[in-house]
């Protein structure tokens, strides 16, 4: 099974892509932890994307593909036109630094790190894809 | 989506954040901590009781305000958390940076003692 869902780079639209995360796996078994987690992930790399690839633009559209697995394999894509930025090649900040500098940045990619199993970008059809994936033990 | 409410009891001010907090959000809370602190608080507890959900542009908040309290000894104590949203704090070793404790009455007790 797989899902798609397009949105505008808008931050107000957010909201709406944790519920689609939230729809595609529900039927799932996924657990309650496991799921908001993955939410969270999705969030944090679409909120980036908008941020810093879109500049906000609500007439730029993010991609979302789904692909809920046979064997707890969860395959979640991003696709977009922007400039890509491979989070795999940026150097998280030490949390202490980040409390000294006073900084509100910087913990979204540590956060899709320790999440996801694995984050990388591809291109499709002229297209970015950022395809993150994460394995669960499913009934 | 988030509401954010406050109240003062027995000195302290107590912030209710109610909802959800994502990058389109927390700037709500960043205001509210801060007009706390403008007030001249001395106590700052944050209920996250009706708390749903929280990105890492909520959790910037508070990990920001982390050095200012320290310099005005005013402690920031967060309570209340639901298991889902502690995760979050979790995932990143947060809980040992940020005050956080189950109950209203263990965070009163806590910023009781920080701020003596």
């Amino acid at each position: 099974m797989s899902y798609q869902y397009n949105i505008g780079c808008s931050l107000s639209n957010l909201k709406g892509i944790r519920e689609f995360i939230r729809n595609s796996l529900k039927d799932q078994n996924v657990p309650e932890i496991e799921m908001s987690a993955i939410v969270l992930a999705l969030d944090e790399m679409c909120s980036n994307l908008m941020i810093h690839a879109h500049h906000c633009n609500p007439d730029h559209l993010l991609e979302l593909h789904v692909d809920v697995p046979t064997r707890g394999k969860f395959i979640f894509e991003i696709i977009d036109d922007g400039s890509v930025f491979d989070i795999n090649e940026f150097h998280e900040p030490e949390l202490d630094n980040l409390v000294h500098q006073k900084r509100k940045g910087g913990l979204g990619i540590r956060l899709v790190k320790a999440i996801m199993d694995n984050v990388e970008y591809l291109k499709r059809n002229d297209k970015n894809v950022c395809r993150l994936t994460k394995q669960l033990k499913v009934d | 989506m988030v509401h954010i409410k406050r109240l003062q009891e027995d000195g302290a001010d107590i912030i209710s954040v109610i909802g959800e907090i994502d990058a389109s959000s927390s700037i709500e809370l960043d205001l509210t901590i801060a007009k706390s602190l403008g007030e001249g608080y001395r106590k700052i507890l944050v209920d996250c009781s009706a708390l749903e959900y929280i990105s890492s542009a909520g959790l910037g908040v508070f990990m920001s305000y982390i050095e200012e309290m320290k310099d005005k000894n005013v402690p920031l104590v967060l309570f209340g958390m639901k298991e889902k949203v502690a995760n979050t704090f979790s995932i990143l070793g947060l809980a040992d940076l940020l005050f956080i404790r189950d109950t209203k009455q263990e965070a009163k007790k806590l910023a009781d003692e920080l701020s003596v």
